[in-house]
């Protein structure tokens, strides 16, 4: 699998590690039910056939988090972005 | 060169081929020797020698001579070299010829020629399909000693050397635009065509010898015989520099996003590879498009006897007389279902070997272009092969019934071919039936990959250059290279046939019709899963094990789908076909794992003193990638505790010095860096002053423990943090990921620079003795000026340096760092300055044995299962902020007062020893897991105090102290009476490290 890095370029999988799926929000730990809502936010997936987006890691290379858009049926990936937006700073 | 006295290639015919004739090449099979020429397999250079016998098949020890010329071949399977280089189940077919190889038929004993377990086929009743399932099936006790046993001696196939595999693998990457697989016209117009546009093109083919199927038929192209076409060609894109021909390279698999694996034969084809050259290359090949042109694979005819020595596809036959100059017999029957085999008369005609009879089930046949052979018979079948060890006679029937014997020692045979389109299911595509050419051709592909010519479907010449030119322009253009206008296409011969009308099995001969050859499978094997109800296409793969071997039956499946659908009255698309999955053909473990093998298994990471550790008697482990010393061995110390025992006393009572630069050192720093660490650990960090070094726990998000440390604050943006070994790759991710995903708003910058310093602990009352003497003046380390958890940068020698005042050991001591560069000069100058004190170096033992004399937690408490309350740390959690963890650390269960918690441990009576890992059991309860109470996780002996200290994780434990527990070991035969101990063995009031 080749995964295209928004620094470095498309480079292979085996440069990346795997987190999960992406787009989780942290939930309000002073909320009302905060604690159920974490409890969802560490274990709970949806499991979908088809497109996630998830984080990868380049662990060998500029270690960005990144998300890619991934169908979980062909591998086929639709994007990728860094994880931080770059005008954070 | 050959021996005096080897027989001649008797069947070597006079003329023709493409092998080197001036030069000879001297090799052994079974022992004797023989010759052949360059350009050989071992296949064809046995056949020129007459050599038809090669085998013993799989489970009825059954004669196999050579029945394909390429890698689909099931019978031709051999041990190839001696020692251990020795190569089980090599196909004769695809074994380049090299001068000195030496071969061995497998699956036989105690000769090929005389097999004992031949009377297996006596036995046949009982081997039939699921003979494994249902013969053996009682007494089970019988399985592993007799039954397994001598099934396993009957069957299999080739031994492996057992030795270790004395030659080199590498992995390689290549990158281009089209990658073209197969080197026949559809390659070979392909690859150059989309060379022309400027692509970067790799051509990839399995053969020594590239040109495929042109190398092997006697058309002519622009004029020319079609290997000469096929030489040039090849010599025309081997002048290109965008081209990469890699001949001897199977292309096995197909992967995502472009990517192929491939598998170089570097240096198979010589007795040994030249020194540090490899054997294989594994190869990632990532292209952005690719033109499948793999050709197609014959199918044979299921007759009695079909496996006769001699029996043999007609394409194959045509090679060996084509491509390498070798009759394979000398009185031939060719027996053909399709006007494919015709060209094989054709063939056997032009080289002068003697045709008895072309024998077509159909009665409209393609005219021949050379000499009729003796007997044309159509609407006729071979019913039945005669013969022993090689065939003699061929029983033929014709359309009224009648039977005739006509002699031959070659059967030449045809039912059609199946397009090689294994790689375009690699992504899980099934293939569809085409009824026009009676076989499965491929339906969706793999994105980024065309296919063409016969791999397509497209059987004749002039179709497959079509399609390379076609899709040669195609795949350049998509690969982003400008459309260039197609030039004329070769000019071929105008008319060719490749009507064929299968023939599944043929009915009535007396005999075993085999369709997989290498399992042994027949066509009575497959009537017995229909009537058995395995007529499912994957049930009646795993009960008969069609298709289950190495050649995982490129020859054997469609003709086995066939027969099931002639026998459960279904068509062939009703029946369905098995997946296609990597690798193509078998690849060896040396060219997956490439060089990470024994000790290059993974890399090893010396820390900066390990020369002057291996100087000064260290004894080393391996710890992650790391390799520490454990102890440091000094003359006259012949057991390894002794030595801990001393260093360990040596900490205590005077100085040590140990390299603590595995431990993971993050540098952190930004206007937000204090705010980020109180979000990380889940202690306040950023109250910390500078020029202060405080202990921190970071949690995970589900509450538990991940990891401890050091963290030391240099400046008011400025933080140094310290991971445990084990921890620090793990930790950096986990620090990255809250700094770019959860928190991207932070002013935060991390830097990973464990290998950037040298990190060395002074442990014991005299380390501050030491340090004076090592660190440049003025700089005051008095104990009012550095007090314990204070950290403060000096020089040494001039050099920048940084210490901390942290102990692990309990004692007065410091961690001092340096440029890792300068590890090995700091060491060599603390011990210089540390003689007079009675400095030593010590080891991760002793380490370990100081940390459980205090009570500090380190892996074997810290192993994911474990909460701060656990650990007895419940008060450092700060409350008035967030951390990572944080809430879910407040679960019920994981704040459950019956939690095991952390206890220390020393046994009644001081002469027991404990065990890590026993079990904790109240006093009077049964050692049963009920009654189980916790367990313990590190033990020491304590030299200090005089036996073994443990620490233990026991339920309520604090509230235990002073109890008395039995330590037990089931496995061990353990069991020790302990008092239950605050952790704390030495100085719980911590005077030591504040001195």
């Amino acid at each position: 699998m080749r995964i295209k890095c928004p620094y470095c370029g498309e480079r292979d999988a085996q440069e990346f590690s795997y987190r999960g799926a992406g787009g989780l929000q942290r939930p309000d730990p002073d909320g009302a039910n905060a604690q159920e809502a974490f409890v969802a936010y560490v274990y709970l997936r949806d499991n979908p056939a088809g497109p996630l987006a998830e984080l990868w890691y380049h662990r060998a290379g500029c270690r960005s988090w990144l998300v890619v858009e991934r169908d979980t049926r062909t591998h086929a990936m639709a994007g990728t972005a860094l994880a931080a937006p770059l005008d954070s700073d | 060169m050959p021996a005096m006295g080897v027989p001649s290639q008797s069947r070597r015919l006079s003329e023709g081929g493409l092998v080197d004739r001036t030069r000879s090449l001297g090799f052994t099979f079974e022992g004797e020797a023989y010759t052949g020429h360059p350009g050989d397999t071992l296949a064809s250079a046995l056949l020129a020698n007459g050599v038809t016998l090669v085998g013993r098949s799989f489970k009825y020890h059954r004669p196999r001579g050579v029945l394909t010329a390429g890698s689909e071949e099931p019978n031709a399977l051999v041990e190839l070299r001696p020692g251990a280089r020795l190569e089980p189940n090599t196909r004769a077919t695809v074994v380049e010829l090299y001068d000195g190889l030496a071969a061995k038929s497998q699956n036989r004993w105690p000769s090929l020629a005389f097999d004992v377990l031949a009377v297996n086929q006596l036995f046949a009743p009982i081997f039939g399909a699921g003979f494994y399932y249902k013969t053996f099936m009682w007494p089970s006790a019988l399985w592993e000693k007799l039954y397994e046993p001598a099934i396993r001696r009957a069957a299999g196939l080739g031994r492996a050397s057992r030795l270790p595999d004395p030659d080199a693998y590498e992995k390689a990457f290549a990158f281009c635009d089209v990658l073209v697989i197969g080197s026949g016209p559809t390659g070979l117009i392909a690859a150059l065509t989309a060379a022309r546009s400027g692509a970067r093109v790799i051509l990839a083919d399995e053969d020594f010898q590239l040109g495929g199927r042109l190398l092997c038929e006697t058309d002519v192209i622009d004029g020319k015989p079609a290997a000469t076409w096929a030489q040039e060609k090849v010599a025309e894109l081997s002048s290109l520099e965008n081209v990469r021909l890699m001949p001897r390279t199977t292309v096995f698999g197909v992967y995502d996003q472009g990517t192929y694996g491939a598998v170089e034969r570097v240096n198979d084809h010589v007795p040994a590879p030249p020194p540090f050259a490899p054997r294989q290359r594994g190869w990632r090949i990532v292209a952005k498009r690719s033109v499948l042109a793999a050709g197609a694979i014959e199918r044979p005819l299921a007759f009695a006897n079909n496996d006769r020595p001699g029996v043999m596809l007609a394409g194959a036959v045509r090679t060996y007389v084509s491509r390498f100059g070798v009759a394979p017999g000398t009185r031939a029957v060719v027996f053909t279902a399709g006007d494919d085999g015709w060209r094989t008369v054709e063939a056997l005609m032009r080289a002068g070997v003697d045709v008895a009879a072309v024998v077509d089930p159909r009665e409209e046949t393609p005219p021949l272009q050379s000499d009729p052979p003796r007997a044309v018979l159509r609407g006729s079948v071979v019913t039945r092969a005669l013969g022993g060890h090689r065939v003699e006679a061929v029983e033929v029937r014709d359309k009224s019934g009648r039977l005739a014997t006509i002699d031959c020692d070659l059967v030449a045979v045809s039912n059609g071919w199946n397009p090689a389109l294994n790689l375009t299911c690699h992504h899980g595509a099934k293939p569809v039936w085409s009824e026009e050419i009676s076989a499965f051709v491929p339906q969706s592909l793999p994105p980024g990959m065309a296919v063409g010519g016969a791999a397509a479907g497209r059987f004749t010449l002039k179709e497959a250059l079509a399609d390379g030119m076609r899709l040669g322009a195609a795949a350049a253009q998509e690969a982003g290279f400008a459309h260039t206008p197609p030039r004329e296409a070769p000019a071929v011969a105008a008319e060719e046939r490749s009507a064929v009308s299968p023939l599944w099995h043929v009915q009535g001969g007396k005999g075993k019709a085999f369709v997989d050859f290498q399992n042994d499978v027949t066509t009575a094997d497959i009537a017995l899963a229909h009537r058995e109800g395995y007529a499912a296409v994957e049930h009646m793969k795993r009960y008969t094990t069609l298709g289950m071997a190495t050649d995982q039956g490129k020859t054997a499946n469609v003709t086995a789908l066939a027969v099931m659908a002639e026998l459960s009255g279904r068509t062939i698309p009703e029946v369905g076909t098995t997946v296609f999955r990597p690798p193509y053909t078998p690849v060896s473990f040396g060219a997956m794992a490439g060089h990470s093998r024994g000790k290059d298994f993974r890399p090893t990471r010396l820390p900066p003193t390990h020369d002057w550790a291996v100087q000064n008697g260290g004894v080393f482990a391996e710890t992650g990638l790391w390799l520490r010393a454990q102890y440091f061995r000094r003359p006259g110390e012949m057991d390894w505790q002794v030595s801990v025992a001393r260093e360990a006393v040596t900490v205590r009572s005077a100085v040590g010095v140990c390299d603590v630069s595995t431990l993971g050192k993050i540098d952190i720093q930004g206007r937000d860096a204090g705010a980020f660490l109180d979000r990380i650990y889940a202690n306040t960090l950023s109250t910390l002053a500078v020029g202060k070094v405080r202990y921190g726990v970071m949690l995970r998000e589900d509450g538990f423990v991940m990891d401890d440390g050091t963290v030391a604050r240099l400046g008011p943006e400025h933080f140094v943090i310290t991971t445990t070994t084990a921890n620090a790759p793990k930790v950096l991710a986990h620090l990255d990921f809250c700094r770019q995903v959860l928190w991207p708003e932070l002013d935060v910058a991390i830097v990973p620079v464990t290998e950037q310093w040298a990190q060395l602990a002074v442990a014991g009352p005299r380390a501050r003795d030491v340090l004076q003497k090592v660190v440049d003046r003025p700089r005051d380390i008095s104990n009012e000026a550095l007090p314990y958890m204070a950290c403060t940068e000096v020089t040494i020698g001039g050099a920048a340096g940084r210490l901390f005042r942290v102990s692990f050991s309990g004692e007065l001591a410091y961690e001092i760092a340096v440029a890792a560069e300068l590890g090995d000069a700091l060491v060599r100058a603390l011990m210089e300055a540390g003689a007079d004190f009675g400095i030593a170096p010590y080891g991760t033992e002793a380490l370990n044995v100081l940390r459980i004399e205090k009570g500090h937690a380190s892996g074997p408490e810290i192993d994911g299962r474990t909460t701060l309350r656990d650990l007895g740390l419940a008060k450092l959690a700060a409350r008035k902020k967030d951390s990572i963890g944080r809430v879910m650390a407040a679960r019920p269960a994981l704040v459950d007062a019956d939690r095991p918690t952390l206890v220390g441990l020393q046994p009644l009576d001081p002469a027991h020893k404990l065990l890590a890992g026993a079990h904790l059991v109240t006093t009077g309860a049964p050692a049963t897991a009920e009654h189980a109470a916790g367990h313990v996780t590190s033990v020491a002996f304590s030299p200090t105090l005089g036996h073994d200290v443990a620490l233990a994780f026991l339920r309520r434990g604090p509230n235990r102290i002073g109890e008395t527990v039995r330590v037990v070991d089931l496995l061990r035969g353990s069991d020790v009476a302990c008092r239950v101990a605050d952790p704390v063995f030495i100085d719980p009031k911590g005077e030591r490290l504040r001195g």
